[in-house]
């Protein structure tokens, strides 16, 4: 993989808008966003009501998933192009996701839905009507998916790579901050994770920054291409841009992400957890 | 959850003395800007959170004591950065103008 095999420009997205090998799809927590206005075609997929179970935390089945894309009108074969606000976070999430059922084409839009709304590009309220597919969801890939037993097994041993804000890292902070700060879960960070916040691999207007400074990012917390490595962040979709940035991108073996992350390992009992801005000792 | 409602979310069943808030508008000539995205850099300048800005031109954070900087980005201008202090308890309102 290369940034050429996975990531899209915006006018190549406006080229392709009717061509019937491309689906674009929209996934955005604030899902008000799609429906007053997206990129013409796009169907939309909710990141909580359509991806996970519902009843446990987990993702929906390899039978759901094939269900629900064939409701949407998604083929196997597709060019599956997706994008979405927070700076492609939850459009990363999608992509991760869908990699880890089977499909073999994905592509993020570069800079997701602010850069495409900056620009003044055009937006639709109007929704697609595209007929059910016969979509077969493969077996679930767990090379790519942390869990928490791995997580704890990998402090001191793998690459650990916290990609939240420096604040939450620290344990200043226990959530976003463009979100109320909770108390489920306590503050800090996995004892030798370095803290590479997602935000560093991208530029103001959400564009991924060049091979060579992305390299960068990760070689100054000491990131060795010898192991394996698990990124984590709060709930799993911030770190799923980074896992886009190191394995789709800078084509880095054996990345997992950790969707668990800090709002499950963060309430685990006995568990090592470090505080403050440095990773701490095993 | 951290997926940024426009304009942030609601102060509704929030309990504000534990939260140190960062509110306010966007403005261009008087007029609330309703496609700018806010976001907070922490004390290093570093990206702590985005929202795009409501209908209304409006935005809003919860914070960590502390000085913080609002960079907002929005169509055809150049961003805007404005310093701002957040304490628990208070609700810190600013305006900016782009």
């Amino acid at each position: 993989m290369s940034r050429e095999n996975v990531l899209v420009t915006a006018d190549w997205v406006e080229e392709n808008l009717d061509n019937p090998n491309i689906v674009l799809i929209e996934v955005d927590e604030d899902s008000e966003a799609y429906d007053k206005g997206h990129i013409r075609g796009a169907i939309k997929l909710d990141w909580r009501a359509d991806l996970q179970d519902g009843v446990r935390h987990d993702f929906i089945s390899q039978d759901r998933l094939s269900a629900l894309l064939s409701a949407k009108g998604v083929s196997n074969d597709q060019t599956v192009v997706f994008y979405g606000g927070n700076n492609n976070w939850f459009a990363a999430y999608a992509f991760w996701y869908l990699r880890y059922y089977g499909h073999t084409d994905l592509r993020l839009l570069d800079g997701g839905r602010k850069k495409w709304e900056l620009e003044s590009r055009e937006l639709t309220a109007d929704i697609p009507d595209r007929p059910a597919t016969t979509y077969v969801a493969k077996p679930a890939d767990e090379s790519i998916r942390a869990y928490r037993d791995d997580v704890v097994a990998a402090i001191g041993v793998q690459n650990l790579i916290d990609v939240r804000s420096p604040d939450e890292f620290a344990g200043r902070l226990l959530a976003p901050a463009h979100l109320p700060q909770e108390a489920g879960q306590i503050g800090g960070h996995v004892p030798t994770a370095g803290n590479v916040p997602w935000s560093k691999a991208a530029n103001d207007d959400g564009t991924f920054k060049s091979d060579e400074q992305l390299a960068a990012l990760y070689d100054e917390v000491g990131f060795d291409e010898n192991k394996d490595t698990i990124a984590y962040c709060r709930i799993g979709e911030r770190s799923s841009h980074t896992w886009f940035v190191l394995s789709q991108i800078l084509d880095r073996k054996n990345v997992k992400n950790y969707d668990g992350s800090w709002r499950e390992y963060g309430a685990l009992r006995a568990v090592p957890v470090a505080l403050g801005d440095e990773p701490g000792e095993a | 959850m951290c997926g940024a409602t426009r304009g942030g979310p609601s102060l509704d069943g929030i309990d504000i003395t534990k939260q140190a808030v960062i509110q306010g508008i966007v403005l261009r000539d008087d007029e609330p800007v309703s496609n700018a995205y806010v976001r907070l850099l922490d004390r290093t300048g570093e990206f702590t959170a985005e929202v795009p800005t409501s209908a209304t031109g409006q935005f809003r954070f919860f914070a960590a004591p502390g000085t913080w900087t609002l960079r907002t980005l929005a169509p055809s201008t150049d961003s805007v950065d404005k310093t701002v202090v957040a304490d628990l308890g208070l609700v810190a309102d600013v305006a900016v103008s782009v």
